[in-house]
């Protein structure tokens, strides 16, 4: 298939990006993994109208989105996986099980976030599911927790998901606050300096307050604390936890819930060999962008989370400056013309940048989920624990490229995803040097996997 | 680990896990029915052979790998469960099932 644009992901950031570029007249195709658009924070909004008003406005708004993108008359692919991307541009996708190329003049990299790997003893036992995995059984599926359940973590998710359950009939056993309280301070002092930030986004703090106020209804017990570990054979059985204070605590548990906020997807802009910054007020490795989103290589662009974590409302701001961005770059739009639409949105994104420093500041997490206890689990699918990545780490000038050939950690199924960056942290760490210089993984296709048999009956088809 | 919400019932798919026939909702990902139903797993690692678990639900950390119609490693939390699929929990070769 040849098209002027691809759009990869349609959440906020790809939706936007494709109805701008449709109203432009470019050709676009839009493929997204899951079977219906609205990205995560909107999965399955349109199939669920019974749910949506239990699960808050914000969800309710990505109907709206929908409904625009579904009548932009953008191509749209659901079900469809990119796994690999080249320069040039040419996406190699697997749609319903069969493998297509298509070639395109630029693509939008709309591929959003994960939540933040923070590894800590037990994470990997049976009934330790992501607050986010949870908050996507509620959406797709229509489930709350069986019983009351034990939540760790720190984030606006944590609060949101919380309240969702309790309007709908769930039990919260207790909220453990990970987030450090000196975490309080630094947001203090992120508001004092931007003031307009917060003055901007009087709603977003309303809603927080809200959704405390509901925890507290409840009587949900918040307990700050400083570490937890999942105790059990085969399954969790039991949260063991060191409070503020120092004592200990241990509670019989069937399931917990963690979340540690969320990080950019970068796969495919690391995969592409594309600059990456590290964010150090986001703890995370962030592609390189010019005003319009551009990655330094020419057009391939990013919108929302994938390029900093900025929410879904600055998503779909981000995903219509890529539009604008590519316009310009195919003659559709002059410089001029382009800049003067981009201005409001520019202005826009940057308040929703000052709200976000606040809320970076407010819920940061603790350092030790970066360079974890010994004996942790760091990398999941090969077993690798924490210690023995800090051992190959301590010698001189070994990058994680290295480690991950003498540990094998970051070589399983996940290719990396979730302790990629924590092994990067532990090799800082270990020598004393900067995330930048120490750099990610090296990461190549598939993106995503294929079966030996589906590439070779690509190939067959590429040869007719 | 999970239930239902009872109000939202919408048309149901028999699915085969393990041999054991179960009830899905239609439209919901294969993890969801892993984790209602005991012992809430999808697969053995491969090093060490323990349990794991649909952990992350949105295809990253490939810990709900399990056998879907023949095809093995497929992301549960991915699968769509259809009218009649046939699940497997994947094994390691080193757990010493099948």
């Amino acid at each position: 298939m040849i098209v002027d644009v691809l759009v990869v992901g349609a959440g906020p950031a790809g939706m936007a990006a494709a109805v701008r570029l449709r109203r432009a007249g470019l050709s676009t195709v839009v493929v997204d993994d899951a079977p219906a658009p609205g990205g995560q924070v909107w999965r399955a909004v349109e199939a669920n109208s019974k749910l949506a008003p239990a699960l808050g406005a914000d969800y309710v708004r990505g109907q709206q989105a929908i409904a625009r993108f579904r009548a932009s008359g953008v191509e749209y692919w659901p079900r469809t996986e990119l796994w690999r991307l080249d320069d040039g541009w040419h996406a190699f996708v697997k749609r319903d099980g069969a493998l297509e190329r298509i070639d395109a003049r630029a693509v939008v990299l709309a591929t959003g976030a994960l939540e933040r790997p923070a590894p800590f003893p037990g994470w990997t036992l049976p009934g330790v599911v992501t607050v986010g995995g949870a908050q996507t059984l509620l959406k797709s599926g229509g489930q709350v927790p069986e019983a009351p359940v034990w939540i760790a973590g720190s984030g606006p998710l944590v609060l949101l998901y919380a309240a969702q359950i309790l309007a709908l009939g769930g039990q919260v056993a207790a909220w453990l606050d990970t987030a450090p309280s000196s975490n309080r301070v630094t947001a203090g002092a992120t508001a004092l300096a931007n003031p307009l930030g917060l003055a901007n986004h009087v709603g977003e703090l309303a809603k927080g307050a809200r959704w405390r106020l509901k925890l507290a209804l409840a009587r949900v017990p918040v307990i700050p604390i400083r570490s937890i570990a999942a105790e059990g054979e085969g399954q969790i059985e039991a949260v063991r936890f060191v409070t503020q204070h120092g004592t200990v605590e241990r509670h019989p548990a069937r399931l917990l819930l963690v979340h540690e906020g969320v990080v950019p997807n970068t796969h495919a802009t690391v995969s592409l060999g594309c600059a990456h910054d590290w964010c150090p007020t986001q703890d995370s490795f962030v592609p390189r962008l010019d005003a319009y989103g551009m990655t330094d290589k020419a057009g391939l662009y990013v919108a929302g989370d994938g390029g900093g974590i900025l929410g879904a409302r600055a998503a779909e701001l981000s995903g219509t400056l890529a539009a604008l961005g590519v316009l310009a770059r195919e003659g559709r739009l002059t410089a001029d013309v382009a800049a003067i639409e981009a201005q409001p949105i520019r202005r826009q994104l940057q308040s929703e940048r000052a709200f976000r420093a606040f809320l970076d500041a407010l819920y940061r997490p603790r350092p030790d989920i970066f360079n974890p206890p010994e004996g942790t689990l760091v990398c999941r699918c090969e077993e690798v624990t924490a210690d023995l990545i800090r051992k190959a780490a301590n010698v001189h000038g070994v990058g994680p490229n290295q480690v991950k050939a003498f540990t094998r950690a970051g070589m399983g199924p996940c290719q990396g995803r979730q302790c990629g960056t924590t092994l990067a942290a532990i090799v800082a760490a270990t020598q004393r040097r900067s995330m930048e210089s120490v750099g990610y993984l090296n990461i190549r296709p598939p993106l995503k996997p294929v079966t030996v048999g589906e590439l070779a009956r690509a190939a067959d088809a590429e040869a007719k | 680990m999970f239930r239902t919400l009872p109000d939202l019932s919408g048309d149901n798919v028999r699915i085969t896990l393990d041999g054991m026939q179960v009830e899905a909702r239609s439209g919901e990902p294969l993890a969801a029915v892993l984790l209602r139903t005991p012992p809430f797993t999808a697969r053995t690692s491969t090093v060490s052979g323990a349990p794991r678990a649909p952990y992350c639900l949105m295809g990253a950390c490939f810990d709900c790998l399990t056998v879907v119609d023949g095809v093995p490693s497929r992301r549960a939390c991915m699968v769509i469960v259809q009218d009649g699929m046939q699940v497997e929990r994947q094994h390691s070769r080193r757990s010493g099932k099948p």
